[in-house]
């Protein structure tokens, strides 16, 4: 079938208000200000409610992902609201370009929009694989930077007010400091501030002070990670208020952050080269990047620590922890990522684990669900369960199965209360602490 | 004492226990789903009763206690803990825990590291499931034991999910098979379903201990459980309540009952769930849409005086069977409707002799039949003519609104829509794989809530505030209605909801509509569910178009049936039916047995009537019917299968190399074959797959939600590790070759990994060496290169100009092979012009190859005549195809192509197999069907999974067919 569908022109960037779903509030708050620094108008959608999926069902293949029912019908419902002004709107969608289903979700989208009447919207993809090339829609330098600051922003302060809120004195406290901060760096954006290494190697440190500074009780309370489809696993309209059900359980939760997902992408680029062959500097350049990022992260680490906070593994270390599980060369949807990011929570504290994925989620086949039993082989005490999501299964009978993974881990918590031996969390298997030289590329 | 209450989605259980921990009080009842009720009143019985108004600790558990625990302030227990906390203390000495419940079923590994696993959102193979299977053998599920107790055999059923169950036992119950070994194939299902949905690879062995409903009242199934495991399980005392005990023994507060029960009552639970317009605003609205579908009646007369020459048709569909008689001028003489109770024969029989009695001078001019007993029927009573049921409902249709371009007809548990272009059928809709929605399933929640079906229906009409249910699987379905049910949602508001959903699922699910307008604007709607009223309104209220229902909505097939027979009929026929003595001396004798002409041992179903006549049904091929074998079909299938079966192995020089026979090996297998081969390994393959390999190999299944032909991969190891192999090989690709027919060139991410699953889950492989690298064959060089350093990782010597000479072979070979299926798909092309043959491309991806996997589509396709090619044999024909997705996988590519291909040829259709479960073809269908339709040219699409319903398959095909002649016959 031709291609035929309206491009995001140079000219629409002043014109047209450019939606976005929404996948983590934190994050993509910042990312939209990054975006209005480059003259974008945007908007970060916002709206929810049944009639989101159930336009996703009506104009999208009924056995295409979740991620995708959601993501379009919140669009399509979007434009029907009669907010926005058809002629002067556009739509951005990311594509991984993996081969996974997910590169697909934008031509999905445009056959979407064709068949409700909406054939002359243009959607814009946001994409590192040099996708559609034509499109107005650039990344550059200065954007690059601010995107890059936002997420590791927004996963600084996701996980500082997760290990923080569960615990507070004063309920609502991290909440309130997190929004505060995430206003705060928007304003920086817009000043162009904020996005240089000193200033946010500084900055990690004032927020992690910040979130140690608010009162806490600490007692004993089972900690839970969740990994998954990245969709499902971050947006609360897709994992069904995952984050709010485990934290009025009474747990403490621990979302790996968003930058692991691009490094993931990063450093696969290099393996694909490493693995079927190519040329040499593609590997040079994506563990030269990684090296790059490798350096905030360990500020970010620092901080955290220094706060007296759990840091994640390093990026560096993380890919290895798949090792002897699942190849790296596993590079669909979250591929070695996933397995890797259950072993650094198991081996971090947070044993108890949601695998989150929609319904029939190719890859997770693999690396969700498939890795879970050698998972438990290695590390025993992984109390892991996989929910799926879709836009039938019903809230309740995920929260019972998540119900049963935290009983699980209620009783251990017990069980190591009344041992008189310390409680030990298992160590990582592979070799950690990897030294940036030891990568490979020019020194 | 302490008190325990064990809420599930269908029962509620209670225990009570005196100090020293003894059973002095127990229940279990049913609910009906009134859940807040039925525990305040069990809580003040115990109060009363019991307690004699002294507190006592107090907890609760099961699914459907949660919102209830959490808003009376009393502690929750999970129901798996409970039981986990009742079997450490009860009967410290089990390994394992079986527990089914009503959808739920759970598997909990006590010794040796403790694990909990329970059913995910597939509720398959539990209580409801049973109970669904009884009600479709009009059973109770006491009888359902009884029956098979005495069964002799057993059959294939999938348990995965009742809706294919229920498509596989139809079939059966058709074609005679005892009520007793069905029964039994259904306790057998249930326990392949539990092994294999959550044993996961971990063995079940040492003390087992069944515990809920279904465990402890049907004895059978735990005798099948005994067998399957090897091993003698016990069913415990309270084997009913270990969840109530579990909670009981977890109650850490006391309280005091009464005023829980108080509290129950304050919970307000109303107003909180998802719900959507009602069906009629106003009772005005409602009479003027009933006087509406008055209109559409046919005239009734009385038989004339000279009693004919009438024409009958009779429709055997899956759970009812009907019967009408119409007159020369397609007058309504005499119609009858009524439940198959599991064979038709009877039934129909009475019905012809009733006839003859009141009408002894009847004039039968035709007898047609159609439906799932067309056969049937037209063998025993010896019928003019069948038709495809498609093709009854649509000269039905026609009959009311000559210019109808849409029927949608939803049936007892077959939903099937057809769009008319040029007075022909140009798309045929089938629900394949989900029955969502039908009758039947409306019937069953009908039942489980205690209610006549269309008592239930009618409630429904002047619903406040419909439930949305959303609209999927009957499985999640059951699920979003106990949601509801908790969320207060009243019994008129759920029937609203199950109604708007069977629409839903008709026109998003199977029909995949948008809007109103792609389908059409003149619709006849038909099948016994539109009776139902609130399932009309909401069909035309989410279309936004009225439609006609005609008066005889659910005899619309017999009805066309005899329209047809009319139509065929010459000037003064006499029918070849059965006369009335011959009726008066009918017999039936079915006899099942297996046959053995060739490795499919099809069970064949042989009816014997009266003069010997036979009928032999559940054959693949004509070989036991005719005798003939398949040698002379042009199938494409075929040639593949035995082209893949001519690589055997060489002299084992450097050692012996076994390739698992599944997914990409089907491709690739020339290609490492010559490759180890020519490195001096012996290559052997693991067998052609069977149903006894996949079940051997799917306890190690980590994920039942993936396709079929991955999961046959786990028998396919097993099988290898049988054979004695100890070294296999079976690569990860991310790529695929390219073929320069699309963007990009990979494999979708279940070819691509599958290896890891293997490599992780399967016990066989341990201790053997599995060599499931990561590979590249589209850069043959760097190929070279990394294949070396792969086989000197697991080799000694061998060296890197023997791996790139041997690379070079196997390349020569893969191409070799392709070529080969491109020469024999010209050869098929012309021979099958000569012959005068349809060509169908039955397109899908080279693991449908497997005959386990395509379960002889191909062969039956050859049946009706046409000559079946494959898209890889046809895609070189085209050029890349300009697609509106990304077109970045192999496979998929081809399947374009062919696609393209087929609309430039007049003769050549496609029909797509879709693995159930395959989410890359969410994608690639929609895309195949929009080339083809812009090329002319009619879609066909059949979802294929672990066990098939043939039948259902041979009806879509056979629409197919009979829309294609109907199309060239226009054309000419």
């Amino acid at each position: 079938m031709e291609q035929n569908y309206p491009r995001f022109t140079q000219e629409m960037k002043s014109t047209h208000t450019i939606l976005i779903p929404n996948m983590l509030p934190l994050h993509f708050s910042m990312l939209a200000a990054a975006l209005e620094c480059e003259g974008y108008k945007v908007e970060v959608l916002g709206n929810c409610g049944s009639q989101v999926a159930q336009l996703g069902l009506k104009y999208v293949h009924n056995d295409t992902c979740y991620p995708a029912l959601l993501v379009i019908g919140q669009f399509l419902d979007a434009l029907q609201s009669g907010k926005y002004d058809l002629e002067h709107t556009a739509l951005l969608i990311t594509q991984t370009g993996g081969g996974c289903r997910a590169s697909n979700y934008i031509h999905l989208l445009r056959k979407a929009l064709q068949r409700a009447g909406y054939g002359n919207v243009p959607v814009a993809s946001l994409n590192f694989s040099g996708l559609e090339k034509n499109s107005g829609f650039q990344m550059t330098l200065p954007l690059l930077k601010k995107c890059l600051a936002a997420i590791f922003y927004g996963d600084l302060i996701m996980a500082l007010r997760n290990q923080t809120s569960p615990y507070e004195t004063t309920k609502g406290q991290a909440k309130q400091l997190a929004e505060q901060w995430v206003n705060t760096i928007c304003g920086w954006f817009h000043q162009n501030k904020g996005t240089s290494g000193k200033e946010m190697k500084q900055t990690f440190h004032k927020i992690a002070q910040d979130f140690a500074a608010i009162p806490v009780k600490r007692v004993p309370k089972v900690k839970v990670g969740v990994v998954g489809e990245i969709y499902v696993k971050y947006s609360p309209l897709g994992n069904n208020n995952l984050e709010e059900f485990l934290a009025s359980q009474d747990c403490e939760v621990n979302m790996p952050g968003l930058m692991g997902f691009v490094e993931y992408c990063i450093s696969n680029m290099g393996d694909t080269i490493r693995i079927y062959g190519g040329n040499v500097a593609g590997i040079w350049g994506s563990e030269a990047l990684l090296k790059y990022l490798d350096g905030f992260e360990r500020s970010m680490g620092e901080a955290m620590r220094q706060a007296g906070f759990h840091a994640p593994a390093r990026f560096l270390d993380l890919r290895k922890m798949a090792d002897g599980i699942i190849s790296r060369g596993n590079k669909m949807g979250e591929g070695w990522l996933l397995t890797a990011e259950m072993v650094e929570l198991v081996t971090g504290g947070y044993e108890n684990i949601v695998c989150a994925q929609p319904f029939g989620c190719l890859p997770n086949h693999i690396c969700g669900k498939g890795m879970i039993s050698r998972i438990r082989a290695i590390y025993p005490n992984a109390n892991i369960t996989p929910i799926d999501y879709d836009p039938s299964a019903t809230p309740v009978n995920q929260e019972n199965r998540i119900k049963l993974m935290i009983s699980v881990g209620k009783e251990r918590l017990l069980e190591q209360a009344n041992s008189p031996a310390p409680s030990s969390v298992q160590e990582p298997v592979a070799k950690l602490e990897t030294k940036v030289e030891s990568l490979p590329g020019i020194h | 004492m302490r008190v325990g209450l064990d809420i599930g989605s269908t029962t509620i259980k209670c225990v009570v226990l005196n100090e020293q921990d003894q059973v002095i009080y127990d229940t279990y009842e049913r609910h009906g789903s009134h859940i807040t009720q039925k525990a305040q009143e069990l809580l003040q019985r115990l109060a009363k009763e019991q307690l004699n108004g002294k507190p006592a600790y107090l907890a609760i558990s099961g699914s459907a206690g949660m919102g209830l625990a959490d808003g009376c302030g009393v502690p929750f227990v999970q129901e798996v803990f409970a039981t986990r906390v009742a079997a450490k203390r009860l009967a410290p000495q089990a390994d394992v825990v079986i527990e089914l419940g009503g959808e739920d079923a759970k598997i909990l590994f006590l010794s040796g590291g403790t694990e909990v696993r329970m059913n995910g959102s597939c509720a398959g193979g539990t209580g409801a499931f049973i109970d669904q299977m009884a009600t479709l053998l009009k059973m109770s599920p006491e009888e359902l034991n009884q029956a098979a107790a005495n069964a002799h055999k057993t059959y294939t059923i999938a348990s995965r999910c009742g809706v294919f169950a229920k498509s596989d036992i139809q079939p059966l119950i058709n074609q005679g098979a005892a009520a007793g070994d069905i029964a039994a194939s259904i306790y057998q299902a249930v326990v392949n379903q539990t092994i294999a949905g959550l044993a996961q690879g971990r063995p079940i062995q040492g003390n087992v201990l069944y515990l809920g409903g279904p465990l402890t009242f049907n004895s059978v199934l735990r005798k099948s459980f005994d067998e399957t495991l090897e091993l003698t399980g016990v069913c415990p005392e309270h084997s009913l309540h270990f969840v109530a005990m579990g909670a009981a023994f977890y109650a850490d507060k006391e309280m005091d009952l009464e005023q829980v029960a108080h509290a129950i009552e304050k919970i307000d639970l109303s107003a909180d769930y998802t719900s959507q317009p009602p069906l009629f605003e106003k009772q005005q609205e409602y009479e003027e849409f009933h006087a509406r579908h008055l209109k559409a009646s046919v005239p009734c007369v009385p038989f004339g005086s000279d009693c004919g020459p009438v024409h009958i048709g009779v429709d055997a569909g899956s759970t009812t069977v009907k019967v009408a008689v119409i007159d020369d001028n397609a007058n309504l003489l005499f119609t009858d409707y009524q439940p198959n109770l599991g064979n038709p024969l009877p039934l129909v029989r009475q019905v012809l002799m009733q006839l003859y009695q009141e009408h002894p001078n009847l004039k039968v001019a035709s007898l047609t039949s159609t439906g799932y007993g067309e056969e049937l029927i037209k063998e025993a009573f010896r019928g003019d003519n069948g038709v495809v049921e498609t093709v009854a409902h649509f000269t039905a249709a026609r009959h009311f609104l000559p210019d109808v371009d849409f029927i949608i007809d939803i049936g007892g548990q077959d939903m099937k829509c057809f769009k008319i272009e040029d007075g022909a059928i140009s798309d045929i809709f089938l629900n394949e794989a989900c029955s969502s929605g039908c009758g039947s399933f409306l019937q069953t929640f009908a039942q489980a809530l205690g209610y006549d079906v269309k008592e239930f229906a009618a409630l429904g009409l002047f619903a406040d505030k419909p439930v949305d249910l959303g609209s999927r699987c009957t499985v999640f379905m059951n699920s979003s209605v106990k949601q509801a049910q908790k969320d207060g949602a009243s019994i008129q508001n759920i029937s609203a909801g199950l109604s708007i959903s069977v629409v839903k699922n008709a026109i998003y699910k199977v029909i995949r509509a948008a809007s109103p307008e792609e389908l059409g604007r003149r619709i006849v709607v038909q099948g016994g569910t539109f009776y139902n009223e609130a399932v009309l309104r909401a069909f035309e209220k989410e279309m936004g178009v009225e439609v006609v229902r005609p008066d005889i909505a659910g005899l619309m097939g017999a009805f066309g049936a005899a329209l047809h027979g009319k139509a065929l009929a010459k000037q003064g026929q006499t029918s070849t039916m059965l006369s009335a003595k011959e009726l008066q001396e009918f017999t039936q004798e079915i006899k099942n047995v297996q046959c053995n002409s060739c490795t499919n041992h099809c069970q064949l179903t042989i009816n014997t009537f009266a003069g010997g006549r036979k009928l032999i049904s559940g054959n693949r091929c004509e070989k036991p019917v005719s005798g003939k074998t398949a040698q002379s079909d042009l199938n494409m299938y075929a040639y593949k299968q035995e082209l893949l079966a001519s690589y055997k192995a060489g002299p084992a020089v450097r050692g012996t190399i076994g390739i698992p026979m599944c997914l990409n090996m089907y491709e690739l297998l020339p290609f490492w074959h010559a490759f180890f081969t020519n490195l001096g390994f012996a290559v052997v393959t693991s067998p052609v797959s069977t149903r006894a390999m996949y079940i051997k190999g799917q306890a190690s299944i980590p994920s039942d939600t993936v396709c079929f032909p991955a999961k046959l991969a786990h028998g396919h190891i097993r099988a290898l590790a049988d054979m004695g192999v100890t070294t296999i090989f079976y690569p990860c690709m991310s790529y695929n070759l390219d073929e320069q027919m699309g963007d990009n060139h990979y494999n979708c991410p279940v070819v691509a990994y599958y290896p890891e699953v293997l490599a992780v889950n399967c016990p066989e492989l341990e201790g053997k060496t599995f060599i499931n690298e990561y590979v590249g064959l589209h850069r043959p060089r760097d190929f070279k290169k990394k294949m070396h350093e792969i086989l000197s990782r697991h080799f000694d010597g061998i060296k890197k100009s023997e791996v790139e000479r041997a690379a070079d072979l196997g390349y020569a070979e893969y191409n070799a092979h392709m070529q080969k299926l491109r020469d024999k798909a010209d050869e098929m092309m012309q021979q099958a012009r000569e012959q005068g043959k349809r060509i169908i491309v039955l397109a899908g991806r080279p693991y449908h190859v497997d005959p386990e996997v395509n379960h002889g589509i191909d062969a039956l396709l050859c049946r009706h005549g046409a000559a079946v090619l494959t898209e890889d044999s046809v895609a070189h024909y085209s050029e890349k195809v300009q697609t509106t997705v990304l077109n970045q996988w192999t496979y998929h590519s081809r399947l374009y192509a062919a696609a393209k291909y087929c609309t430039t040829q007049p003769d050549m259709d496609l029909v797509q197999l879709v693995s159930f479960g395959c989410g890359v073809d969410a994608i690639t269908t929609d895309e195949t069907k929009e080339i083809l339709h812009a090329g002319g040219k009619l879609y066909t699409q059949l979802k294929i999974d672990e066990i098939t319903n043939l039948g259902a398959v041979n009806i879509r095909l056979r629409s197919l067919f009979a829309a294609l002649d109907e199309k060239d016959r226009k054309g000419e």
